[in-house]
């Protein structure tokens, strides 16, 4: 059965409207950072009439950008890093050992996987002051990381119960110890595993506003989003500015989507159904 | 003699290997024990306590609850909030899914350029939410936005208004973009869910005549079933959970006059706020916890139809 040529018009109708309400968004933002504040006053749909780039330069004088991307930089690498360290060291452990306790323990980080971690931020931000982390970076890291265990330890769970065991008793005969045989044997072939928690874990981290909102109040402290705030409070009237920060901050997962498109569209997809 | 020694020394080291493997496990329920499970257990007992400032008062039993349940100005902030999530829920589980099933259907069909238009629909998942909040204000915005300015363009304009502005709009505003956000990710939910339909089925009821419509209601969304009970409760929790579209659009008290607030707005004023009695820790740990069931609730009861499903097959 062909399907009729109208009823193919009409998909690509519909494609073509919504292109254009997920596209342009995004392209508005990137072309309005390129125009001057008065531009986007008398003409805020057309193009950019010349390319502004001092808008860049000026939201970076204006307020602390470098800090801010390398905080978040800084806190997305170490969160991401011990995720899927510690994470992948549990699930191995839960596949390959069997112990009485194992399914109390897969039952204490399902816990996490079924509450609402940020809603436990009031007893987290007391032991942050006690702790003397508030308004520290690694308040962040220990609460991503923590916050990331749970699902990255069942994913990794999954994919080592997949990895047959025959692999790890050659190589404990040819005289592999237990971590040997982890990081040698089974952890390269957990590739898969590991973007998709990567890429989870990156977004969610990079993109968080929430505990930064909480946890910091120094200005060179801030990650990007939460430096978000701080430029739409002070610099209001400047959407030139407003606009080019926004377009900064967007930027380095645009560009890694580009690259890497695929990856993140399946790790998310993977990442949900499994 | 010898040999009986070294066969004690071999016993202890395969003993001590044993042990070792415990430290596989070690750092990740540390870490997780530590900053994620304590406070989530620390969260819900609060909710019992009266607190000054940060300090832990008194044990006051459900004290915290009955004020938040029956006293003003608690009480209707509260409520109000309370029905903003379910009316989110109601509003994004209709479009959200509606639309998404409808893009994912297109683009599982017979149609040229599918990896752009999936790579297109996505794009918005990768900005921050705080960014997309912070646009869309702009966007969104009266007199300079560029959604008035385009209704304007093209003729339409008495359908310009105050979209954040306005009591009327601004609740379905922040809804849109929420949706206008996630729908890309619920594609992709239903994509996967498609694609693991085997195409014979559709070819044998081709054969015997079923026209669109009859597939899609008899096949193609019963297959779908468990994306689309996954992407419900996400969508659920999501609704109960939002917090930084409120925010960064309306503030955190939900302006205009409350008409977006919802409870985890309600949350922060309490915990970290300056209205609303600020540092009212322990009305602030009640939300939590009324949070906490309903939250629970809805991912223990799609858990369990999953475990039904594994155990029919």
């Amino acid at each position: 059965m062909k399907t009729k040529w109208y009823i193919q018009i009409l998909k690509y109708v519909v494609l073509a409207l919504f292109t254009f309400i997920f596209g342009y968004p995004i392209f508005l933002m990137i072309t309005s950072s390129l125009k001057s504040n008065m531009e986007i006053f008398t003409s805020p749909l057309s193009l950019p009439s010349s390319f502004l780039f001092e808008n860049y330069l000026e939201v970076w004088e204006v307020v602390d950008f470098s800090s801010y991307i390398w905080n978040s930089v800084i806190v997305s690498a170490a969160s991401v890093f011990i995720v899927l360290f510690v994470s992948s060291m549990a699930g191995y452990y839960l596949a390959r050992y069997r112990f009485k306790w194992n399914s109390f323990i897969l039952l204490f980080f399902m816990i996490g996987l079924m509450l609402p971690m940020r809603l436990a931020v009031i007893p987290l931000y007391m032991m942050m002051m006690n702790l003397g982390l508030l308004d520290t970076l690694f308040s962040l890291i220990f609460v991503y990381v923590a916050g990331g265990i749970p699902f990255a330890v069942f994913l990794f769970y999954g994919f080592f119960r997949t990895v047959p065991q025959a692999l790890e008793d050659s190589a404990r005969l040819d005289g592999c110890n237990d971590f040997q045989i982890y990081y040698k044997i089974v952890l390269p072939l957990m590739k898969p595993a590991i973007s998709i928690v990567a890429i989870v874990n990156l977004l969610n981290v990079w993109n968080d506003f929430f505990y930064p909102l909480i946890f910091i109040r120094t200005d060179a402290l801030k990650t990007i989003p939460l430096g978000m705030l701080t430029l739409f409070g002070e610099f209001d009237t400047q959407w030139n500015l407003l606009f080019a920060g926004l377009t900064i901050s967007s930027l380095p997962m645009l560009i890694a989507f580009l690259f890497a498109s695929r990856q993140f569209m399946d790790g998310l997809t993977e990442g949900a159904v499994k | 003699m010898s040999s009986q020694i070294n066969d004690n020394g071999y016993f202890q080291k395969r003993k001590l290997r044993k042990h070792m493997v415990h430290l596989f496990l070690l750092p990740a329920a540390v870490l997780y024990g530590v900053f994620q499970l304590y406070p989530l257990i620390s969260a819900a007992l609060n909710s019992f306590y009266s607190f000054n400032g940060f300090d832990k008062d008194q044990f006051i039993g459900l004290k915290n609850f009955i004020v938040l349940f029956t006293e003003e100005p608690y009480k209707s902030t509260f409520f109000n909030a309370f029905k903003h999530n379910w009316i989110y829920f109601g509003v994004t589980v209709l479009t959200q899914l509606m639309i998404s099933l409808l893009l994912a259907l297109i683009i599982h069909s017979k149609i040229k350029g599918k990896e752009l238009f999936k790579s297109i629909f996505f794009l918005p998942k990768l900005l921050s939410v705080i960014v997309i909040g912070f646009l869309y204000s702009l966007i969104l915005n009266p007199t300079r936005g560029a959604l008035n300015n385009l209704l304007e363009a093209i003729g339409f304009e008495e359908l310009t208004r105050p979209w954040l502005g306005s009591m009327d709009t601004a609740l379905f505003s922040v809804i849109f973009v929420d949706s206008w956000a996630s729908i890309g990710f619920s594609m992709l939910i239903f994509l996967a869910g498609l694609q693991a339909i085997e195409p014979e089925i559709f070819e044998a009821a081709k054969i015997d005549g079923a026209n669109w419509f009859t597939v899609l209601r008899k096949i193609t969304i019963p297959m779908l079933g468990p994306s689309l009970l996954v992407m419900s409760v996400l969508v659920f929790i999501g609704s109960f959970e939002t917090f930084e579209y409120v925010y960064a659009m309306q503030g955190s008290s939900g302006g205009p006059y409350y008409s977006t607030d919802v409870l985890t707005t309600f949350f922060y004023r309490l915990a970290f706020g300056t209205t609303d009695g600020g540092q009212s820790i322990g009305l602030g740990s009640a939300i939590a916890v009324i949070l906490f069931i309903i939250i629970g609730l809805a991912t223990t009861i799609m858990l369990l139809i999953f475990r039904r499903k594994d155990f029919d097959r």
